[in-house]
């Protein structure tokens, strides 16, 4: 079991492998769906006009990302209305819905973790080797468990986007998760595709 | 007919969030207990047990996404349906506020969240039916939206995969739903199947289907057939808990067969997460009983 203390180094990362088991504690932000899209066509493919409060939320998520974790995550949040915030549920989404705009977002902000499940593809893969970075693999569901490692929620941008969707930045202490995409360009979710499809095809042979 | 059921209603959203069905924490255990210690499959079960009871006790979302709430009312003669949906929305709305459902319905053109789990008439989703006798039944499914997303509905005949149009088509095009699935609906996971029907009615079919109990018997033996053989070789593509390879990817399959046009063949696969959260809640003599 590895231990890791955010952010996250390079050499850090070169020493994960797919497989290994870590408990990640420090800063992260969560990101997921309207997050990506709105990062990749405001600040990186500039499709968008960014507006003066998109620049400041720029700058103020930029020291975050750099060496930092994107948690793909929709939490239910407690305390909305005293905006005394606390997560109460916030297990990872399927993360493969991000595969057209992770790459870029880890590139311009030299984002170096990304955690979510199910896995992602080839060019999320790249983007591991080249950055470096690695993905991590929460327990999907799991959570009302993942929620008690949630020691503080610091801040929240973009709420406008709807609860699930903002970008929240949390603290957290101990957090399980599982290497499944490394910087040597190894990924779980590729090999395992791979030989349920031959197992597959013996499968449909039969009658 | 002046009963208010909100307060019943919201009681039953909150069981159903927080507190998974024994046979299914029943289904998770016993592929615990087959899997191998020290395995990332192994360490992924253990966690999402420790998460259920975690869940139980704190009364928090078993799974922080709530999904779609299906609703089904089996109500006597002479119950308001305008009446019982407006408790429903209600209860859904309560529920939200108090934190055992999240806020999901999306507007889907302006990106909106409404903030309280209320959209259009399918959100939430309620599905009403008039029965005999003086018993209220109220079904609630919580299905997620990673495990929606991998449902999966065909037309047979299906030449890539060599899938005609009867039961062996049936068996080959399910095994494909669960290939293509990988970990990404949350395995171990439950398949609802309809065979037949439109392609509205096939899917509604392959949800409700759901509804059934882990260990219940198919009356059609022929399916009921077909269920334990796509679990088992399901279990076979070696997918396991989460897709880090392992020997649960499919804990149950429960199948139903719809009337069809003669032009159509549409097998609908409703893939559900480990997080399979169904409950009852019985409403007779002015008393609610929940299973």
């Amino acid at each position: 079991m590895h231990k890791i203390t955010l952010p996250l180094n390079d050499d850090t990362i070169r020493q994960l492998h797919v497989g290994d088991a870590v408990l990640l504690s420090g800063v992260m932000i969560t990101g997921r769906d309207a997050v990506h899209k709105w990062l990749v066509e405001t600040f990186i493919q500039k499709t968008t006009l960014a507006s003066e409060e998109d620049l400041r939320t720029y700058q103020a998520l930029k020291p975050l990302m750099e060496g930092g974790v994107i948690y793909h995550c929709g939490p239910v949040v407690a305390g909305l209305e005293s905006k005394n915030y606390r997560f109460v549920a916030a297990g990872p989404t399927t993360s493969i819905r991000e595969e057209p705009y992770q790459g870029e977002v880890m590139r311009h902000f030299k984002l170096k973790g990304v955690i979510g499940k199910g896995g992602m593809g080839a060019k999320t893969l790249v983007a591991c080797q080249e950055v470096p970075g690695v993905y991590f693999h929460a327990i999907g569901g799991a959570a009302s468990l993942i929620a008690q490692t949630v020691s503080r929620v610091l801040d929240v941008y973009k709420l406008e986007f709807g609860v699930p969707e903002a970008i929240w930045v949390i603290e957290v202490k101990d957090f399980p998760v599982v290497v499944t995409m490394d910087a040597h360009g190894n990924s779980l979710h590729a090999q395992i595709e791979r030989d349920s499809k031959l197992i597959l095809d013996q499968l449909l042979a039969q009658p | 007919m002046h009963i208010n059921l909100t307060e019943p209603i919201l009681e039953l959203i909150r069981r159903t969030s927080t507190d998974l069905p024994e046979d299914v924490e029943m289904a998770l255990k016993e592929a615990f207990a087959q899997e191998q210690p020290g395995t990332a499959a192994h360490s992924a079960l253990e966690a999402i047990l420790k998460n259920v009871a975690i869940s139980r006790t704190n009364s928090t979302p078993i799974c922080q996404d709530t999904g779609t709430p299906i609703f089904f009312v089996h109500h006597p003669e002479g119950w308001s349906t305008r009446q019982l949906k407006e408790q429903i929305r209600n209860a859904v709305s309560m529920a939200t506020q108090k934190a055992y459902l999240r806020p999901n319905a999306v507007d889907s053109l302006s990106g909106k969240n409404s903030g309280n789990n209320l959209g259009d008439e399918y959100f939430p989703t309620i599905h009403f039916e008039e029965v005999d006798g003086d018993v209220l039944t109220i079904e609630l499914i919580l299905k997620g939206g990673g495990c929606e997303n991998v449902g999966a509905q065909y037309s047979l005949p299906n030449t890539s995969l060599g899938a005609g149009r009867d039961i062996k088509g049936v068996r080959k095009v399910a095994l494909d739903a669960v290939h293509k699935a990988q970990g990404k609906g949350c395995a171990p996971g439950f398949l609802g199947i309809a065979i037949g029907g439109d392609r509205g009615s096939s899917y509604m079919a392959s949800k409700e289907v759901l509804l059934r109990h882990l260990g219940s018997e198919n009356s059609d033996v022929a399916l009921s057939d077909l269920e334990k053989r796509l679990t088992e070789e399901a279990n076979q593509l070696g997918i396991g808990p989460m897709g880090f390879g392992g020997k649960s990817t499919v804990l149950g399959t429960f199948i139903t067969n719809l009337h069809r046009l003669p032009a159509s063949y549409f097998v609908s696969v409703s893939y559900m997460c480990w997080a399979y959260r169904r409950r009852r809640m019985i409403w007779q003599n002015g008393h609610a009983t929940y299973a």
